[in-house]
């Protein structure tokens, strides 16, 4: 594991989005100790820009910018962590399933999978919550985690069947091991990047998503996050009068954590595809052999030119 | 050809299973159906309408199966039943009312997305590792995993009400009337601008990473050396050897992401006031106009689906083994 770890941190993309994941897990954890404020309170004169005293501002109602940015981040994150598990869970079980199993078990998931991929997500998303009346973040996590795990089945599925073929997998099915250990501990060691690479973007797709919803008002207005302050900073037009702090602040936070996990991604796609790993090591070899063709030809050149 | 057909059950399938959820979703809440979808609406709605809208969706009569044979019938004729927020019209009028500006806005940013996005991904890959690869890439990967209502807020923002540069809302200007003049196809072009880059911006990172990473796959392969071996000119081993190859997964990932594209072209028409599906949908949302939101469901499927299948076409244009196949 320390090796993997040093692997890991040796890729410059991977460090940057960790630490800008680790920032916001921080403010998720200790972030009710860093503000005075309650987030629905009304703390403020309406739409007073940001000052010594509520440093990002307050909204329309009053309510203390900084302070709903900080329990909108425990809101996104756990959100996303747990619609991110169901996701995994979901596609990883199905996609093991198909690709192992085969024949008609392998039919009738890869059948659904593929129905749910053409299904356009939001517009499905959105009658769901529609019908739901106004969803609560966990009720949003729910959906979202329930109806999102056809990418991962396909990939895991496309992955297992590719790993069917090999000699171990064949030769620990002969010694009769039971399907569950055969997903459990011969299949899934070898599935961890896929489904460390599916988890991540589930994250990110969930975050995305959730302030999508709240922000269409399918959220419950008595909860704090971050699709809810873009839906309130909509509906209380803060563009229109100027306050640009009640929208700069919730989209910033969206934008930073989605390429903060994005850069996660990225990175270990690089690590576990070494075709892709061009930064880094590789370029410092070419520059420095350049370096060295063109010493040696000037020394060439100047060894001619001497005699 | 056998494809094509295969390809075109499975569409029927899926179409039918997009039917199934909105036919479950209203009866598998608590209560009647009929009282969920209009309770809200019924302080407005005179008794009358009330019972001609019942009448309408006539799923409150026998049993469950006939029912659901009813609805398909009724799915497949293209009659959604009567919207509740723009009564007394169709659902399928409203729809088609919104459809043809979703589709435009839609259609030109997925197609500008796919073509710049993929073109830079063949140039990162070519110099991978150099300055161009190095500063575009990961902007492309952060910038894609940015959603559409940030990135539409703030282009709101900067060029609709700070710069004033750009028209915020409508999809033309109100004073004019439609028609094929020069004046209001400007108009119409002018109010795109917005919402098309953002639209735009939502997908062309990902696509530029997948050309990327499959170009830099294909650039290792036999073919590719050989081509430079035989002293072709690096532009035609670059468009003609690699990217010909590289470019099939995209084809499939743009089908896929098409869905993506539409979902984020309804909240970009929301922040932009466009008069598309989106804004409809969002008026429809609002009022609890259930009909509507599962017809929006319906349509939005209906056009994914024939989105794929003219991926299919070009996947057999494109790949010659599936023409054999």
């Amino acid at each position: 594991m320390p090796g993997t770890l040093s692997v890991l941190l040796r890729n410059r993309k991977v460090v940057i989005g960790l630490v800008i994941i680790a920032i916001y897990l921080l403010v998720a954890i200790f972030g009710p100790w860093l503000t005075e404020h309650a987030p629905l309170q009304r703390v403020a004169r309406p739409h007073q820009p940001p000052s010594d005293e509520h440093f990002l501002g307050s909204t329309r109602m009053g309510r203390d910018v900084f302070t709903q940015l900080i329990w909108g981040t425990r809101t996104s994150l756990f959100v996303g962590v747990l619609a991110g598990f169901i996701i995994t869970a979901i596609g990883t079980m199905l996609g093991i399933l198909a690709g192992y199993v085969g024949g008609w078990v392998d039919e009738v998931i890869n059948f659904f999978t593929n129905v749910a991929l053409v299904i356009p997500q939001l517009p499905l998303l959105l009658v769901i919550a529609a019908f739901l009346g106004q969803s609560s973040p966990m009720v949003i996590a729910l959906i979202i985690g329930l109806t999102s795990w056809a990418w991962g089945a396909r990939v895991t599925r496309a992955q297992t069947m590719s790993l069917r073929q090999r000699e171990f997998v064949q030769a620990s099915e002969l010694t009769g091991e039971p399907l569950w250990r055969m997903a459990l501990v011969v299949l899934m060691p070898n599935l961890l990047s896929i489904i460390g690479f599916n988890f991540i973007g589930s994250v990110t797709y969930t975050i995305i998503t959730q302030a999508t919803l709240e922000f269409l008002g399918l959220g419950d207005p008595m909860s704090v996050s971050w699709g809810n302050m873009l839906f309130n900073a909509q509906v209380t037009s803060a563009i229109t009068v100027g306050a640009w702090w009640e929208l700069i602040v919730p989209a910033g936070a969206i934008a930073l954590i989605g390429v903060g996990l994005a850069l996660l991604n990225f990175g270990i796609d690089e690590i576990s595809n070494p075709r892709l790993r061009t930064l880094g090591s590789l370029n410092k070899a070419v520059k420095l052999q350049r370096q060295l063709d063109k010493q040696r030809a000037a020394a060439y050149t100047q060894g001619n030119a001497a005699p | 050809m056998a494809f094509l057909l295969r390809r075109l059950g499975f569409y029927l399938a899926a179409f039918v299973v997009a039917a199934t959820i909105n036919f479950i979703l209203p009866r598998m809440m608590p209560g009647n159906p009929v009282d969920i979808m209009f309770s809200e609406a019924n302080s407005t709605l005179p008794p009358e309408a009330r019972a001609a809208l019942i009448q309408t969706f006539g799923f409150a009569t026998g049993p469950l199966h006939e029912q659901f044979f009813q609805y398909l019938k009724s799915v497949f004729i293209f009659d959604l039943g009567l919207s509740l927020r723009f009564y007394p019209l169709q659902v399928s009028q409203v729809l088609a009312q919104a459809a043809g500006w979703t589709l435009f806005l839609v259609g030109v940013s997925a197609i500008l997305s796919f073509v710049i996005g993929s073109m830079l991904g063949v140039v990162a890959a070519w110099n991978r590792g150099g300055k161009f690869d190095s500063i575009v890439s990961p902007t492309a990967l952060a910038i894609q995993s940015i959603p559409a209502v940030v990135i539409s807020l703030l282009l709101l923002f900067a060029f609709g009400t700070t710069l004033a540069w750009l028209p915020s809302s409508y999809a033309y200007h109100p004073s004019l009337d439609p028609g094929f003049n020069l004046q209001y196809i400007g108009s119409v072009l002018y109010h795109a601008v917005m919402p098309v880059v953002s639209l735009t911006f939502v997908s062309l990172g990902g696509y530029l990473i997948n050309m990327r990473n499959n170009m830099i796959g294909q650039l290792g392969e036999d073919h590719v050396v050989m081509g430079t071996a035989k002293g072709l000119s690096s532009r035609r081993v670059r468009y003609n050897y690699a990217a010909r190859n590289a470019l099939l997964p995209s084809v499939t990932s743009f089908s896929l992401s098409l869905g993506a594209v539409m979902g984020g072209s309804l909240v970009t028409e929301i922040v932009f006031n466009y008069p598309g599906l989106g804004n409809t949908l969002y008026l429809a949302i609002v009022a609890r106009d259930y009909p509507l939101i599962q017809g929006q469901l319906l349509i939005m499927t209906g056009a994914m689906l024939v989105a794929n299948f003219m991926m299919d076409l070009a996947y057999v244009y494109l790949d010659p083994r599936m023409r054999r196949a």
